[in-house]
């Protein structure tokens, strides 16, 4: 799609993948109902790893990486985020959805708090981070999205780009190890799309371990050490993003690609 | 160049609007005589509203404010006005006012205790400015919850000893909490400090109070329940309901909404009873039938019951109005608690239900309105409200067949009340704007 989103030179010199493993998931299998959605999910994620998940709409992309910090159940298998086994026990999910930062396609910021009570809200209840810090720790994160000037403004008054770079602040203020990204930039207008694709580039410089859902293949090409294609609840094929791109082996990638490539 | 193309050379300044367009010509214009339907539907309503004003003003403003009777009024107008037409009596509320607004028990009969009613009032303003105004300093909370045991002891007398003993019980268990939550979960830390109140207020808090009492009296004349009457029984009745229903009915919206399978089902079941009976059954039940059911060394006292049951039926209501509002709620504020890692209690309380009251409080205020009205109900079952002791003064041979007056001056405290509620719920509205979602 906007191949031409991405311009700028990408610093590679921190993007190590370490041999750590951050996510490690073993036959995972959800059902929404009798309708099987994810079937035999096994996927391994070192720490500074750069996922970029592509597919058609219904493939289950979306519903696998809320399953890393469980906003969606599985029934069957097992995820070990950062160490810790998903279960039942609301301890272990409360300690995971702490380490694990989302973006939404909808942004989801709060609309009734500012922009900087948004940032503050979740190290303050939960992190139990003295009020003064957290704000000190979310400005420093709104200065790095580009927009400490508008913190406190409410989301409403911000456009759709800025919203999704608050959201990302909002969600670097908790510390995360991992982030996941689910369609962050598709409800976005083409403008808008490039301030937050390079916010998510400087994210990946410095590091982090990404797992992103999204249809911008260009960054896909540059930022994503792996790109995983995935089709009715399956993980049909994944490889390194120059291969993945250039060189695909499964049919329903190469129609998938000449579909999403082709104009 | 094709003749598609166009190139504008200078940008367009702002002009002036045409004069017809603004002011009071252009708002006339626009808003009463934009067509000729509109024209005519403009003269004829203002005909029909000239005509019932000048039937309605005269009878207002022509009446009489003293007179020793109805007869004395009537007769007063045949010497005043020789058109032979009647105006309004408005000597009746100059004579009982009193009553309608403090009751038999602080109105007339007892002169010098109008301070009790009014001390109360106020203490319920202050009480509720914390939670009305978000400017207010926390520190107001302590009046708030000094009122809900001062409240009672000035309407209802006695000694203060009961109300602050029973505070003391309170404040007892709730140091209790502390402890227990300290060495044990929440869930088992609740109904120890719940034991323990009950033990304080069964074993400590009567001979405590008998006590202090012995040593300073510190009493106010006592009212039976039954004469706490007019206004002051409504706004009683309707504070208490008012105040009480909220919380009730947040807890009852979560439930409705919770996963929790019996939790669920209790706050549905709950709710559609409740909501399928009505009112004045629920009254009658609770103030009457309950008797019969209840061991005979129980004596239920009237208000008491009321009290609780408009509160329930309230509540139930309100559950209905805040579910809504959770419904309104896009998922993905959930999802986005959720994600930030914060538990179901601090989602609610942070999230969720800020967003959800402000969109519900349209339809909560409503029922607030509806509910203070309600309290005109408990006359079924021999509690005087306003309508109650209207009817006891046009029983009495003075006034007997005087009815617009009074009806419309309960009428109109009626609507200053609900009125200001209506104009409170808007300004608190505006006041929680925050831009478009």
């Amino acid at each position: 799609m906007s191949d031409l989103a991405i311009e700028r030179k990408i610093d590679r010199s921190k993007m190590e993948v370490s041999d750590e493993v951050a996510i490690q998931i073993n036959d995972m299998n959800k059902w929404y109902g009798t309708f099987h959605v994810l079937r035999d999910i096994n996927l391994t994620v070192n720490k500074g790893e750069r996922i970029v998940i592509a597919g058609p709409s219904g493939s289950g992309k979306s519903t696998m990486i809320r399953c890393i910090n469980r906003l969606e159940e599985h029934q069957a298998g097992d995820i070990i985020v950062d160490g810790i086994e998903l279960t039942n026990d609301l301890k272990n999910i409360d300690k995971i959805r702490s380490e694990v930062g989302m973006c939404f396609q909808h942004f989801n910021l709060f609309p009734h708090l500012t922009i900087l009570e948004n940032c503050t809200l979740a190290p303050i209840w939960v992190r139990k981070t003295p009020k003064k810090e957290a704000i000190e720790t979310a400005m420093h994160f709104l200065e790095k999205v580009k927009i400490p000037d508008q913190a406190n403004k409410y989301p409403g008054q911000l456009s759709g780009g800025q919203q999704q770079r608050v959201a990302i602040a909002r969600s670097l203020c908790m510390k995360p190890r991992i982030m996941l990204f689910d369609e962050p930039t598709s409800a976005l207008d083409p403008e808008m799309i490039k301030e937050v694709l390079d916010t998510m580039i400087e994210l990946a410089e410095e590091g982090m371990t990404m797992l992103c859902v999204t249809h911008e293949m260009g960054f896909a090409r540059q930022v994503a050490n792996r790109v995983i294609f995935m089709d009715q609840g399956q993980i049909v094929e994944q490889n390194e993003p120059e291969e993945f791109f250039n060189n695909p082996k499964s049919e329903r990638t190469k129609l998938f690609l000449s579909q999403i490539l082709g104009h | 160049m094709s003749d598609l193309s166009y190139v504008r050379t200078e940008m367009l300044p702002q002009k002036a609007p045409p004069a017809t367009s603004v002011g009071v010509v252009g708002w006339l214009r626009e808003n009463l005589f934009s067509s000729v339907g509109n024209s005519a539907l403009t003269v004829v309503t203002g005909a029909l509203l000239l005509m019932l004003l000048s039937a309605i003003l005269p009878w207002v403003f022509l009446g009489i404010w003293d007179a020793e009777s109805l007869a004395d009024c009537r007769a007063q107008f045949a010497e005043m006005y020789a058109d032979g037409r009647t105006y309004a009596c408005w000597a009746v509320i100059a004579d009982r006012w009193d009553q309608i607004m403090f009751g038999y028990s602080f109105g007339n009969l007892n002169e010098g205790l109008y301070w009790r009613p009014l001390l109360g009032l106020a203490l319920i303003l202050v009480a509720l400015s914390p939670i009305l105004y978000p400017n207010v300093p926390r520190i107001m909370y302590v009046a708030t919850a000094a009122t809900l045991f001062l409240y009672p002891w000035l309407i209802w007398g006695g000694s203060i000893w009961g109300p602050l003993t029973l505070a003391m019980c309170i404040i007892g268990g709730i140091v209790a909490f502390r402890f227990a939550s300290q060495v044990m979960i929440t869930a088992f830390a609740l109904p120890v400090a719940i034991v323990v109140t009950a033990v304080l207020i069964m074993v400590v808090m009567g001979p405590l109070s008998n006590g202090l009492a012995s040593v300073a009296a510190l009493e106010l004349q006592p009212v039976p329940s039954r004469e706490v009457s007019g206004f002051v029984l409504s706004i009683t009745i309707g504070i208490v309901a008012i105040v009480a229903s909220l919380p009730i009915a947040i807890m009852l919206a979560l439930g409705r909404q919770s996963d929790l399978f019996i939790v669920n089902k209790l706050s549905t079941g709950f709710i559609e009873i409740i909501r399928g009976v009505p009112l004045i059954t629920l009254i009658f039940v609770a103030t009457v039938l309950m008797k019969y059911f209840l061991p005979s060394h129980i004596d239920l006292d009237p208000v008491v019951a009321v009290m609780i049951l408009v509160t329930l039926f309230t509540a139930a209501y309100i559950a209905e109005v805040i579910r809504g509002g959770l419904a309104a709620l896009p998922k993905g504020q959930y999802e986005a608690a959720d994600a930030l890692g914060l538990t179901y209690w601090q989602a609610q309380r942070l999230i969720i239900l800020p967003q959800a009251l402000k969109i519900s409080i349209p339809g909560i205020v409503s029922n607030f309105i509806s509910v203070f009205k309600d309290t005109t109900l408990v006359s079924i079952v021999a509690l005087n409200d306003p309508l109650g002791i209207s009817g006891a003064i046009r029983s009495n041979s003075d006034w007997n067949g005087i009815v617009w007056e009074l009806y419309g001056f309960i009428a109109l405290v009626f609507w200053i009340f609900c009125f200001s509620m209506s104009r409170y719920s808007l300004w608190l509205e505006r006041q929680l704007q925050t831009g478009h979602r």
